[in-house]
């Protein structure tokens, strides 16, 4: 069942990290609004199930979040790009707390109210006495649904080629007459649209509110570096990876002291750290997990280069 | 009289604060090969960038009397100019026939070449098809990147140094595809550090040197030159 759930969790996550992934490798960009971008999603998805409900705002959404990435490309980055890449990173730092400020100004600090559909809210099947949710496989479906989508389009199609070729040169790429600065901006618009429908799909299932870009931005960040800066197929073993991590770990009740003891190392009894148990230091592993990664293997699971 | 194929006048680039060009200035007519020689750093490399926007640079570049400084990369490729960059920019992980067909402009355009005529001029990269670009050897790349710009339907090629580091067979090969290209009325201007097939099959050379062009002429004027090719081109 947490294998289940890490999964459903991992896959959300693959959904932000393929995209940040993605312009990470094309433009160098570190986009630190990616996660913003998914807060977006979350909100608009909330402002339009409001109106016309859950269903339009699945498609509609991430969409909006689409242009407002493209735009932001277009109109941001590519004048910062002048600047070089401090101005990008500062840019796009920037813009993280401009999203963050401007959600609170329309929608509140306080997180809205948006919710799971009716007809997908109840148990889908139960297993050891632990139901799922209904809303959980609807994930899951769409998550893998988009990375199927994803990676056709990558692999089959003449713009997924050119992106491909983009991603290591994008000079010569350009010199061949293919239109660099146009495919950069789908991209971004493309990774910030998938950002936007993980927001649209777990801002009901997790919270909609104005930390929830933060709380998973720093995730994500740590997702691309342990899969390996600029690799697909990395980001999507770390995210799987990290989700498992994450949810497992809550589950376990054992202490840093029994996890030593395994290994036959006793520690000293009495001191705060050993009585930590797993599920206390849950949100610090992936953070340890990419500070080993950084230590011993610095270009990730699959990273091609050092950056 | 017809315009040139490529026509440039006082050129001038910078990277940064230091000045590479300095007033360059050559042509090459349609159907001519056309040889810019000179050491390494003379600004060989950049005048053709110049030329294909990658570089920021003053000055006049006419490609079939359109002025093209000033315009985006994809803009001047799509004019008709094909560029192969000294690191011949393969792209490793993709396929010989994926990097042939990322050379086609327009998906729609029928040009004057297609990929069976690549195939047939190199019967080898046909065997490689489904191999990765990145495992090729040397004069197989150069043979894939000669290809991949042909597959645009260029009208100008501009090609540096083609011979770097191959083996002299495959130098001569390099030499026959070269005027075989320019028989089907293509101009090309290649780009030489080495006077190896220079000679052979150019019409008309430029030497330059310091960011300028010190010498121009016909093959057997520069053969004749001792003078000029010991103070700017061996070492």
């Amino acid at each position: 069942m947490s294998l289940l759930n890490g999964i459903t969790y991992g896959l959300l996550l693959f959904m932000l990290s393929s995209g940040l992934t993605l312009i990470f490798s094309m433009m160098g960009i570190l986009n630190f609004a990616h996660a913003s971008f998914y807060m977006l999603g979350a909100y608009f998805a909330y402002q339009i199930s409001t109106w016309v409900g859950f269903w339009p705002g699945l498609l509609v959404a991430p969409l909006i979040v689409g242009a407002v990435g493209a735009a932001v490309e277009r109109y941001g980055l590519r004048r910062a790009h002048r600047f070089g890449h401090v101005a990008e990173l500062l840019f796009t730092f920037g813009l993280a707390f401009v999203v963050e400020e401007v959600v609170q100004l329309i929608w509140g600090k306080v997180a809205v109210d948006y919710r799971i559909p009716a007809e997908l809210d109840g148990t889908l099947f139960t297993l050891f006495s632990t139901d799922f949710p209904i809303y959980k496989g609807f994930m899951m479906l769409i998550s893998v649904g988009m990375l199927v989508a994803l990676y056709a389009l990558l692999t089959r199609t003449r713009i997924g080629l050119i992106i491909q070729a983009a991603l290591t040169k994008p000079d010569m790429v350009e010199a061949l007459g293919h239109n660099v600065p146009r495919i950069f901006m789908l991209v971004f618009g493309g990774g910030t649209a998938l950002a936007g429908l993980a927001g649209v799909i777990g801002g009901n299932a997790f919270i909609t509110e104005p930390g929830m870009a933060a709380a998973v931005g720093s995730i994500v960040f740590v997702v691309v570096v342990v899969g390996g800066l600029g690799s697909l197929g990395g980001a999507f073993v770390a995210s799987l990876l990290i989700g498992c991590i994450q949810t497992f770990s809550v589950a376990l009740s054992i202490s840093v002291t029994d996890v030593f003891a395994l290994i036959g190392v006793s520690l000293p009894q009495g001191s705060q750290v050993a009585r930590l148990t797993i599920t206390q230091l849950a949100p610090v592993l992936p953070y340890l997990l990419m500070v080993g990664i950084l230590i011993f293997r610095p270009r990730g699971l699959m990273g091609a280069r050092e950056s | 009289m017809t315009k040139p194929m490529l026509e440039i006048a006082d050129l001038h680039a910078y990277y940064g604060k230091s000045h590479v060009l300095h007033g360059v200035h050559l042509h090459v007519n349609a159907g001519e090969i056309v040889c810019l020689l000179g050491r390494n750093g003379v600004g060989r490399s950049t005048t053709a960038k110049a030329v294909m926007g990658q570089v920021v640079a003053k000055g006049d570049i006419r490609l079939k009397g359109k002025d093209i400084l000033g315009r985006k990369a994809y803009e001047i490729a799509r004019l008709g100019v094909g560029y192969v960059p000294e690191d011949r920019s393969i792209f490793p992980d993709l396929t010989v026939r994926q990097n042939l067909m990322l050379g086609v402009k327009d998906a729609k355009a029928i040009g004057r070449w297609n990929i069976d005529d690549m195939y047939a001029l190199f019967p080898r990269l046909k065997e490689r098809e489904n191999t990765p670009g990145g495992v090729l050897s040397g004069g197989e790349q150069q043979m894939l990147t000669l290809c991949r710009t042909l597959m645009g339907d260029p009208d100008l090629i501009m090609i540096d140094e083609p011979t770097e580091g191959l083996a002299p067979k495959i130098v001569e090969q390099v030499g026959i595809f070269l005027q075989e290209v320019r028989n089907r009325g293509i101009s090309i201007l290649l780009i030489e550090q080495k006077l190896a097939i220079a000679l052979d099959i150019s019409e008309r050379l430029y030497l330059m040197g310091h960011g300028h062009i010190v010498f121009e002429g016909t093959p057997a004027d520069l053969k004749n030159n001792e003078a000029i090719r010991k103070e700017w081109l061996e070492v």
